[in-house]
């Protein structure tokens, strides 16, 4: 099938339990940026059980058409009904751009829609553009993103990408928009999927008081904490800013902090709009959990810590005088108003 | 039954160094070590046949040097260690790479039942953690991401429970065998290989798979068959810190001038 013969951007909305994941409407600000270079339709692919409110709001985010697929055996979801979904789909109406949210679900969903139809898939996109040739350029950090690639899919269609989640700004809602619905269906038997799902359990009630990757606010401390006790002039300021706190692995490795607010490589990653790094030197592996964040502030007696190098603000100075000054200033400042 | 174990030598981030001249890799003097996530799959395929009795194969595609990460999956517990590596399975992406990794499984399917591939979640090098999702679906096996407890495994209804680690929430899912399961960090800690463990690696036989036994179309591994070409590598322009105030003579100074800039720009507000 000729490339050519592929045509339209199309976005994945994912969705949980009905609810959308709001990088699905990031896709879409950005889809329209590409559909309208190539002068084709957006379109938005929904897959779920009862899921037909969804259409209206790809519609209002800037959505044309919307392919739906709404059954019982997408309640839950999984890998298998899901890409057979999707395959069907690409492989009847051929989009030749298609985006998907670089969500847990997304990365389990988009390499497996990828293999199957044997296409190009790129992880983890931060930029989108078009090129003369009318090829999707995908941008994304590798080595821990030290470095940019830019990447292109060669000879098929459609080019794939995942898309970080926050790399792209959400679009204008109008909920006046309208746009058509394509509903479809597979026969896709319960009884044919090897796989089943048990039971959801929410974080905090695994025994987790806080989690700490959907914080906005996150004051994170290092070695340079010293002690479990100091810990809580960070937890102070955490409170003040409605934030959690968070820690590196060398407060872990000394007892300070407990093994669940562990940011890392081999810890959590966290992508909050504003990381507070009191202490922390700013190891590749910490970064590696954390350097996606929209804002990051480092606190640090030592002006060469790496940490400065990801930082956007910092302070240099003794963690333990700056942070609970700066929760006092904070008190101040709301008593004032 | 088997326990394919899939792990990737990968150059050791905290050494990683861009010239800035070239931008591109400082390669030399940079040791390998074995890909953190995968170490992860080692010891929770070698704690399943500890508890179950599987037999443990690791296998990596890479150059001749990957055969040192595979000797240490010996020293690990792995059972026998396989090298998939020739010339044209160089320069692949996760496309060619699951193609070659999935052949090798298939080839020790028709041996030996296979029950689980387990894989580490991604790479610190290329991270895209595609290929674990694409050796599922060329070999049409259950497909289990972000696993961070295997719960039980039923070897006569040929079925694996696990505990699936997702945004804010966890997942209890049931999957027929055989699956493919990449694991998080979390899931286990890594043992150390013991002395005579380490001895029995150095003696143990690596097998080498290369072309001529895999016999796999040329266009379809390696840098013909990746279908993604990288077009273009960059440094990104990081713009410096804005250091402010002297925190170290006037903390509460430069502590009040961070919150007032914060508000000022609008990144937080009272």
């Amino acid at each position: 099938m000729a490339e050519e013969e592929y045509k339209d951007v199309w976005v994945f909305v994912e969705q949980t339990d009905g609810e959308p994941a709001a990088v699905s409407w990031e896709l879409l600000g950005a889809g329209a940026d590409l559909a309208k270079t190539l002068g084709v339709e957006l379109c938005a692919i929904v897959i779920g059980d009862k899921v037909e409110h969804l259409c209206q709001e790809s519609f209002a985010y800037g959505a044309s058409k919307v392919y739906l697929m709404d059954a019982p055996v997408f309640h839950y979801y999984r890998t298998e009904p899901y890409y057979k979904a999707v395959c069907y789909l690409i492989e009847k109406y051929k989009p030749e751009v298609v985006l998907v949210g670089a969500t847990s679900l997304g990365r389990d969903l988009a390499p497996a829609v990828a293999t199957e139809l044997k296409t190009g898939l790129t992880e983890g996109c931060t930029g989108l553009t078009i090129d003369e040739s009318r090829s999707l350029l995908q941008t994304r950090p590798v080595y821990g993103g030290n470095i940019m690639a830019t990447i292109v899919t060669e000879r098929v269609r459609p080019q794939m990408a995942t898309v970080r989640p926050r790399a792209m700004p959400i679009p204008e809602k109008d909920t006046s928009r309208q746009g058509e619905i394509v509903r479809e269906s597979m026969v896709i038997s319960e009884d044919d999927i090897g796989v089943k799902v048990l039971e959801v359990i929410d974080s905090r009630k695994q025994g987790e008081a806080v989690d700490i990757t959907a914080a906005d606010i996150v004051v994170s401390g290092g070695r340079g904490v010293q002690s479990k006790e100091n810990f809580r002039i960070l937890q102070e300021l955490a409170d003040e800013l409605g934030g959690v706190i968070a820690s590196s692995r060398a407060a872990v490795e000394a007892d300070m902090a407990p093994m669940e607010i562990w940011i890392g490589q081999s810890g959590k990653t966290v992508r909050p709009k504003i990381y507070i790094a009191c202490g922390i030197s700013g190891a590749i592996q910490h970064l590696a959990g954390m350097r996606d964040s929209d804002v990051i502030i480092a606190i640090n007696y030592d002006r060469h810590a790496p940490i400065f190098e990801v930082a956007n603000y910092g302070i240099e100075g003794d963690l333990l005088q700056v942070v609970p000054a700066i929760t006092k200033h904070i008190r101040e400042l709301r008593a004032q108003k | 039954m088997l326990i394919v174990t899939c792990i990737k030598q990968v150059p050791d981030t905290a050494y990683i160094k861009i010239d800035p001249a070239t931008g591109l890799l400082i390669r030399e003097g940079v040791p390998s070590i074995i890909n953190p996530f995968d170490a992860h799959a080692l010891e929770e395929s070698v704690r399943l046949k500890d508890k179950y009795g599987f037999r443990v194969v690791a296998i990596s595609m890479g150059p001749p040097d990957s055969e040192a990460v595979l000797r240490n999956a010996v020293a690990l517990g792995a059972d026998e260690v396989i090298l998939l590596s020739d010339p044209v399975f160089g320069g692949a992406d996760t496309l060619a790479t699951s193609m070659v990794l999935a052949e090798a499984i298939r080839r020790l399917a028709q041996n030996e039942e296979v029950a689980m591939v387990i894989c580490g979640k991604q790479t610190t090098d290329g991270a895209t953690a595609q290929v674990g999702p694409g050796i599922a679906t060329r070999l049409k096996y259950s497909q289990l991401t972000l696993v961070d407890q295997i719960q039980n495994v039923d070897q006569e209804a040929r079925k694996v429970r696990v505990r699936r680690m997702l945004e804010g929430r966890y997942e209890i899912v049931e999957a027929a065998l055989p699956s493919v399961i990449t694991v998080v960090p979390q899931i286990n800690q890594p043992r150390e290989p013991t002395v005579p463990m380490q001895m029995r690696a150095e003696m143990a036989e690596v097998t080498l798979w290369d072309n001529k036994e895999m016999n796999l179309p040329e266009e379809s591994v390696g840098l013909k068959g990746s279908l993604t070409r990288v077009r273009k590598i960059f440094i990104p322009i990081m713009p410096e810190a804005e250091i402010l105030g002297d925190g170290i003579s006037d903390p509460e100074g430069a502590a009040s001038l961070l919150v007032d800039t914060l508000i000022e720009e609008g990144i937080f507000s009272l």
